[in-house]
Formats: C-alpha cells, sequence, structure tokens
C-alpha cells in the first residue's frame, strides 16, 4: 500500500467526506471534483456523508485476495446513501442477515493492513442501522 | 471512409500453457494469422496488441515492441502498440485497427490480443483483475471482480425472477459449444448440477459461474475490402466497429443489472453496419460470469429485459437456437485470456461465416462479437459478415 | 468547574465463554468462572482495533452531545494494545471525529489506568484554560497468552470521555494518585503477550493501591462510602473490585451498575471508562460516584464525580448512543478455534 494515496483519501475514508454540487445539487461519494453533470459550471464542495443508508445489491464473498482473505465470508454491498449517491463497501454482519433494502448505518474499521510491518487503512463499513 | 475486411486469423490452443511464454504466445497465433492470410509480415504496416495486465501477470510493460520484437517485425519499425481497457483490451485492438484501415492511414494491419495468467498465484490474479474496477473504491474495500458481478446478479434475481438454474443453464450451453472447439480450454459438458453445486465464489455465483484463468492469444489481420482476395477467397467484412464507455464503478451506475455502454455500443454497431438484432445469426458475448451473458443477451437487443433466462432455458442461445450465443464455449469454456479475448471473439465469428466452424458451424451471414471492460465501464461490438 | 461534557462507549459484538476456554486446556471452566467472576469475555472482529474502538466510542460521545469538534484541543488515548508502537493513536482518533488539525495529541500508557491518566490530562489542560474540550479515551484490545490465567479474561472494548468546563453533566469534584514503582505485571517491548507476579498482582500491587488512592480521596474530601451513591473499581475480574469494596466499606449495590466485568472481561485501560460510562447509563442529577482505577506497575486514580442536571437536559442526550448494557446485549458467540482466529492466534504462512 502506498502510503501518500492512502494519506491522501484519509478523511475520505475516514468520515465518508465527499462532495456535493452546489449548481445542480447533486452529491458524490467516492468525492468528484468535478460534477459529471455541470463540468466546468458546477461548484463543487466538500459535503461529509452522515453514513445512514441502505442495501442496493450485495454479495458474500467466499474467495478473496489475500489482504481481505481472513475475514471471508464477508458482506459486499452497494450502499445507497440518504443523499442519494451510492458506494461500495463491506457490511459487518452474517451472510444470512443480509437483504436489499437493509438500513445500514456506518461503522469505522480496519480496511486493509500492508503486512504486520506496513501501514493500517482504516475506513468506512456498514452495521445493520 | 474504406470498407474494410479480415482476411486471416490466428487463435492459440487456450489453457494452462505452462511451458509457453507471454511472447512465445503471440508469435504462435500472429503466425498463424499470416499464414492464414498467405502473406509476409513485412506486408504488415501497424500492429495492435490487446494486454490487460503483463505488468502485475510477468511483470512486463511495453508491450507494443516487445511483441513487434519478437514477432520479427521490427525490421520495417513499424508502429506497434498495446492498447489497454482491462478485459476488453483485444476487443480495443480491433476496433484501432478496423479505424486506421478504413481512414486510408493504412492498408495492412494485424490486431491481436495476449494474456499469460498462470505465472503468478491465484491471489495475485484476484488482485490484479480487482484493478479492471475501481481500484480506490471497489477494490480497496474489498471488491474482487466475482464479487462485483455477483452483486449484478443478485439485484437482477431479485428484479426479474432469474433462477439459479437458468444462470447455471448459460454455464451448461457454453460448455456444450466448447465441447466443440478444439482450442477451448475446457472441452467437456457440464450439468446444471454440476454448477449449483460447484465452490461458492461470491454469492450467488460459484465456480462454475465464473470464466477461467488462462494463457492464450489470438490474432487477425485487417485490410481494405479492395484488396482482400489477394490474400483470401473467403474476405469477411467489417459492417461495424463500435465502442462506448460508463462508469468505472459499478456503484454509480443508472442501472446495476443492465450495462448501458453495452446498449450504447450495441446501437453504434446496428447503425454503422445498418442492421437490426434480429439480422444477426449469431454472437460471441462476454460471459465471464454467467450473469453477464444474460445481461449482454437483453441489452444487445436480443430479448426484453428480464426475459434471457428464460430464452436461455427454451435453448433458443444454443446451436440451432433462433439466436446462437457464443459457440466458441464463451469465455467459459473456451477460456478467458482477458486480453486475447476480444479478438479470439472476432476469430470465431470469422470462423462461422467463412464455414469452418466444424461441429459447432452455424449457417448465417451475420454476426456479432460483445467485449466487456470491467463490469461494463468500455463495451466493444464488432458486427461481421460475409 | 472542570467535569465531563459527554461520554461514549464501545464493545465488540463477539464473545467467547469462560468454559470454551477452559476447555481447549483441560480446566473445569465452571470452577473458573465462579472464582474470577467472568462468565464470557468480548473478542474484537478481524478489523476492530484500539483505533476502531476508540473512534466508534468519541463518536458515541460526540452524538450524545454534538459539539464542535474543532473545539476539542486535545486527544489523548490510553490503551497497551495501540496498533501502532510508533505511530500516535490518539492521531487517528483526531482526524476521524474531525477534531484534527488544531489539536495536541498522545498515546498514553499505564497498564490499565491510561484511560483514568487521560482523564487526569484533559482535566489539567481544561483547567489552565489551555483547551476548552479534552477527550480522554481507555480502549484495548486486550492480550492474555494462550493458556495463561489472563486469556480469560483479557478483552475488548473502550470509553471516551470528553471533558470540559461548560455545563458538565457531571462534574470531577476532585482527582488524586497513588503511585509506587511495583512489577506485578509488564510487557517487555518487542513480546507479544504481558507477564505477570501470579498472586504478587494482589496485596502489593491491586489492593495496596487502590487503597491508597480510595483512602488518599476520601480523607482529601472528608467523606465516608456511604456519601456515595456508585463506586467504580478497576476490574480485572469480579473478585478483585468487590474485596477492595468491602475492605473500604463499599456496598455490592453501590458497585454493581459498574461492574461490566462478568459479560466483557477485562478491557484493560477500557475497564474503568467503561464502568463510568455504565454508571453514567443510569444515573440522576445529583448522584455521586466514587471511582478508583489501577494500573499495574503500579498506581491507582481516584476520582470523586457528582451527576448534575445537565444530564437529563436538552444539551445531552443519552439515547443517541448505545449503553453499556445495549453494548453487552445480543453477542455472537464464537468457539476457541474462531476465537484464535479473530486474535491471530493461529500460525500462518
Amino acid at each position: 500500500m502506498s502510503v501518500p494515496r492512502y494519506w491522501r483519501k484519509q478523511q475520505n475514508r475516514y468520515r465518508l467526506r465527499g462532495t456535493h454540487c452546489e449548481t445542480c445539487g447533486r452529491y458524490f461519494f467516492p468525492p468528484r471534483n468535478l460534477c459529471p453533470t455541470c463540468r466546468r459550471d458546477g461548484t463543487i464542495v466538500d459535503y461529509e456523508f452522515k453514513g445512514d443508508g441502505k442495501v442496493r445489491t450485495y454479495s458474500i464473498i467466499r474467495t478473496a485476495s489475500e489482504d481481505y482473505d481472513l475475514q471471508t465470508p464477508f458482506v459486499l454491498a452497494v450502499v445507497e446513501l440518504e443523499e442519494g449517491t451510492c458506494l461500495t463497501a463491506q457490511v459487518i454482519c452474517t451472510p444470512e442477515e443480509v437483504y436489499i433494502g437493509m438500513p445500514v448505518k456506518k461503522a469505522f474499521r480496519r480496511i486493509i493492513a500492508d503486512g504486520d510491518a506496513g501501514v493500517i487503512v482504516y475506513g468506512t463499513k456498514f452495521v445493520p442501522a | 471512409m474504406r470498407e474494410v475486411a479480415v482476411v486471416g486469423i490466428g487463435v492459440t490452443e487456450f489453457g494452462e500453457k505452462w511451458e509457453t511464454s507471454f511472447r512465445n504466445l503471440f508469435v504462435e497465433a500472429g503466425a498463424m494469422a499470416l499464414e492464414d492470410a498467405n502473406m509476409s509480415g513485412d506486408q504488415i504496416d501497424e500492429m495492435f496488441v490487446g494486454n490487460m495486465s503483463a505488468g502485475r501477470f510477468v511483470l512486463q510493460e511495453h508491450i507494443g515492441a516487445l511483441i513487434a520484437d519478437y514477432a520479427g517485425l521490427v525490421g520495417n519499425h513499424i508502429p506497434a502498440t498495446r492498447t489497454e481497457a482491462a478485459c476488453a483490451s483485444g476487443g480495443l485492438a480491433f476496433r484501432q485497427a478496423y479505424t486506421t484501415v478504413a481512414s486510408g492511414l493504412n492498408d495492412i494491419v494485424i490486431a491481436g490480443g495476449v494474456e499469460k495468467m498462470t505465472d503468478v498465484g491465484g491471489s495475485v490474479t484476484t488482485d490484479a483483475l480487482a484493478g479492471a474496477a475501481d481500484r480506490e473504491w471497489e477494490g480497496l474495500v474489498g471488491a474482487t471482480f466475482p464479487g462485483l458481478y455477483a452483486m449484478i446478479a443478485t439485484d437482477y434475481m431479485h428484479r426479474y425472477g432469474l433462477t439459479r438454474e437458468q444462470l447455471a443453464m448459460v454455464s451448461v450451453k457454453n460448455h456444450a459449444n466448447g465441447a466443440k472447439n478444439p482450442i477451448a480450454q475446457y472441452r467437456k459438458e457440464i450439468t446444471v448440477e454440476d454448477v449449483i453445486r460447484s465452490t461458492r465464489v461470491a454469492d450467488p455465483l460459484r465456480l462454475l459461474d465464473c470464466s477461467p484463468v488462462t494463457d492464450g492469444a489470438a490474432a487477425v489481420i485487417l485490410c481494405p475490402m479492395e484488396m482482400a482476395r489477394q490474400f483470401t477467397d473467403t474476405p469477411i467484412r467489417v459492417l461495424a466497429s463500435a465502442q462506448a464507455c460508463d462508469t468505472i464503478s459499478l456503484h454509480d451506475r443508472r442501472d446495476i443489472s443492465t450495462l448501458d455502454a453495452t446498449v450504447a455500443a450495441g446501437k453504434r454497431a446496428y447503425a454503422q453496419a445498418g442492421v437490426t438484432p434480429k439480422e444477426i445469426g449469431m454472437v460471441e458475448v462476454h460471459d465471464c460470469f454467467t450473469i453477464a451473458e444474460i445481461c449482454a443477451i437483453e441489452d444487445l437487443g436480443f430479448c426484453a429485459k428480464g426475459e434471457a433466462g428464460k430464452l436461455t432455458e427454451d435453448g433458443q442461445t444454443a446451436l440451432g437456437g433462433s439466436i446462437p450465443v457464443n459457440t466458441s464455449g464463451g469465455l467459459k469454456s473456451c477460456g478467458h485470456p482477458v486480453g486475447a479475448t476480444g479478438i479470439k471473439q472476432v476469430a470465431e465469428i470469422v470462423a462461422q461465416l467463412r464455414g469452418e466452424a466444424g461441429a459447432r458451424q452455424v449457417d448465417a451471414e451475420i454476426g456479432m462479437t460483445h467485449n466487456v471492460g470491467g463490469t461494463g465501464a468500455t463495451v466493444v461490438c464488432n458486427i461481421l459478415g460475409v | 468547574m472542570v467535569g465531563i461534557i459527554s461520554y461514549g462507549a464501545y464493545i465488540p459484538r463477539f464473545r467467547i465463554k469462560t468454559e470454551e476456554i477452559a476447555r481447549v486446556w483441560g480446566a473445569d471452566g465452571a470452577e473458573i468462572a465462579r472464582g474470577l467472576g467472568v462468565r464470557e469475555k468480548s473478542v474484537p472482529d478481524f478489523d476492530e482495533d484500539t483505533i476502531t474502538i476508540s473512534v466508534e466510542a468519541a463518536r458515541g460521545a460526540l452524538a450524545r452531545r454534538p459539539l464542535d469538534p474543532g473545539e476539542i484541543g486535545a486527544i489523548y488515548v490510553g490503551s497497551e494494545s495501540h496498533p501502532y508502537a510508533v505511530k500516535p493513536s490518539a492521531a487517528a482518533v483526531g482526524e476521524a471525529i474531525g477534531a484534527t488539525p488544531v489539536m495536541t495529541a498522545a498515546d498514553c500508557e499505564f497498564a490499565c489506568k491510561a484511560g483514568t491518566a487521560a482523564i487526569q490530562t484533559g482535566m489539567g489542560l481544561v483547567k489552565s484554560g489551555m483547551v476548552t474540550y479534552a477527550v480522554a479515551i481507555g480502549a484495548d484490545t486486550a492480550q492474555g497468552a494462550p493458556g495463561d490465567a489472563l486469556e480469560y479474561t483479557a478483552s475488548a472494548g473502550g470509553a471516551a470521555i470528553i471533558v470540559g468546563n461548560d455545563d458538565p453533566i457531571a462534574e470531577i469534584n476532585h482527582t488524586c494518585s497513588y503511585t509506587t514503582d511495583t512489577p506485578d505485571f509488564w510487557r517487555r517491548e518487542g513480546q507479544e503477550y504481558p507477564s505477570h507476579g501470579g498472586r504478587f498482582s494482589g496485596d502489593p500491587a491491586y489492593f495496596k493501591h487502590v487503597q491508597g488512592a480510595a483512602r488518599l480521596m476520601l480523607e482529601q474530601m472528608g467523606t465516608t462510602p456511604s456519601d456515595y451513591d456508585y463506586a467504580v473499581f478497576h476490574q480485572p475480574n469480579a473478585k478483585f473490585p468487590t474485596k477492595v469494596a468491602g475492605m473500604l466499606g463499599f456496598s455490592r449495590e453501590q458497585i454493581t451498575p459498574g461492574l461490566a466485568v462478568p459479560r466483557l472481561g477485562n478491557t484493560y485501560s477500557g475497564a474503568v471508562p467503561v464502568g463510568i460510562s455504565a454508571t453514567l447509563d443510569i444515573a440522576k442529577p445529583g448522584d455521586r460516584i466514587f471511582v478508583t482505577s489501577y494500573g499495574s506497575g503500579a498506581g491507582s486514580d481516584a476520582f470523586d464525580i457528582t451527576v448534575t442536571d445537565v444530564i437529563d437536559s436538552d444539551v445531552f442526550n443519552r439515547n443517541a448512543a448505545p449503553t453499556v448494557e445495549q453494548l453487552l446485549a445480543n453477542p455472537v458467540y464464537l468457539d476457541y478455534a474462531l476465537y484464535a482466529k479473530h486474535k491471530g492466534k493461529i500460525l500462518m504462512q
């Protein structure tokens, strides 16, 4: 894990800090620094999402790459935030618990660690609300 | 724009090619294509090579020159370029080649694709393929490639009532076709039971819903139609070559279960060729996962949304059906050497239109290919005809 | 007066029963559970550590009392399981709750009393006017070597206390400490698990220091145990705090609300802050709480706290974050194999 690459997005990952286009009203998470609707006419400002949403679709990951192997099976979902934008995230619950439309809220968790000696990447996952 | 023809095709055997290196795979396919076109390498004006991730799989970048070098094509110092759009890298190479010939910039161009995936362990493969989606906001949170398609499947099954068995039938049908294809990685038939009892990868997808890890290469040679008969008695016309893009992440799509880039590239291709889906006699679609074939059949307009499961169950997508899909065995059974797939699809349609497809021969005059990068962020559709 | 502005606790949802651990080592689980007074202990998820526990606890405190995180001038995280040996947990917590960059931060370590040391440090900064609010956190994913007595109790959890001057929900009337150099429990640099002095950790360590600080407090405040509604003592097990309470003259009723250890285990630096949280979860305005922590090595910090009307006022919403009781409810039980996987005790390539 590249340290600058992780550090640069830290606030976005830790606090669900995305962006908002004041021109058209769209919200973005992951953050965008250009509104795809308004492009250069858009005014982009930072926006911290509340972290409440619902599961739009999901999968139970049974086979993962090495960094996530210990956590399998885990729930991966597209979560639709209250503000209307969607993101991909893990949902901390058993495979039997998750369903389309399940209300969820943000939780602060470890995402990956770069081995035993490298940096730990923290970020936002979701738990049943 | 000039009319363009495919005059030569070459595809290596697909599979775990332990003894063959990345560069030699391509040289093998390229030589087969030149042989097929009865042509000398010196006649080639330019080369495009589709490759997704040689940097991860064999730690090699600068693929264009490397391939040209080992193919013996550096004597004339031709332009040699690698194209990359994840699993659509091959489709991209074909479209680039088509564009330069159609525009008159070049006369003879080789478009190829190659991937050597078995030099690394499964975990590295999973990780490298995750780079086809958004590394930062999908891959980093634990999204695997099967996981992303599995989320499409969850959404699709929830909305359209597709059954687990219908999904399995896609794989069963593709294996039936692949069993008849001498270059296919898995030349064996499987049953619905085999699929729904195979190892769970990412619910609801199981191992036999997923295309395999494959080594392989493919190459085709394009030239203006007016020159084509110098090289072959059976030139195949490129009626359309269209490309479209969409959001890199699945979560930003308008509709999880519709690949809008497929819809756009398909429409563009139909318009360019002046045909409708009804006139397409067979199609090679990008079945990296069974659900992907279901979506593709609908998004390309072969049936209405929600009906591809039924169409598959009714045998309409099998050999002898109303729209045979993936006569090669598709990515599932023929194998999926990522960068080579888009070119192999073209080679299959060319072989079919020439009447050289043997036991899997379909009687048709127009065929189509559909090559997807990522979860639908890039799509290339080509239409070919006799 | 300086006091507690808000508080929040966090406990992972997994548990392992004392009897399940005993089964693996061929010990009598029922007897051990009875002796320690610990029926089960919390276990962190694969993706939980002292930083994630601290952030969730701090977010709970901020949910109960929304204040401008920019006014948080200091964050101290007390733990003996900081994920990094060098790189502050407190800075990550600050970033996650939006308190950065105009703040000071540091990690504290004093075995199981690092959390109360953080509270005292925060009080000093608030009292001196150096900061408006200080966040003091005690959290641990405690380590106990497989087969060691500590394994039955070493658990995961923590709590955050926001210290400030304006309208506290509980005033901290006084704090005092009692510290000596007593090696009853330690972990050398680079060692994975702590070592301890067995029965030496009793009389010359826990009981001497807890009584030392507690009696100092009673003497300095001119109070007796009956002046307090509740008492919270460090709880490495249920036996020690119950015994020391008796020695000091506190009743079982006074310590019960703040005694989370039977269902939680020993969260080390988190133990007393969680005990304070559990007590504040049920306290009424005017209630007086007596607190004494203990950290091996060794020392105790005592606090005399009075709950104010603010706890029931509009500026504070106790229901905006889960109570300790709610955090302890509906756990997911693990067997020893899964517990070993959670704790990284399985040797992997």
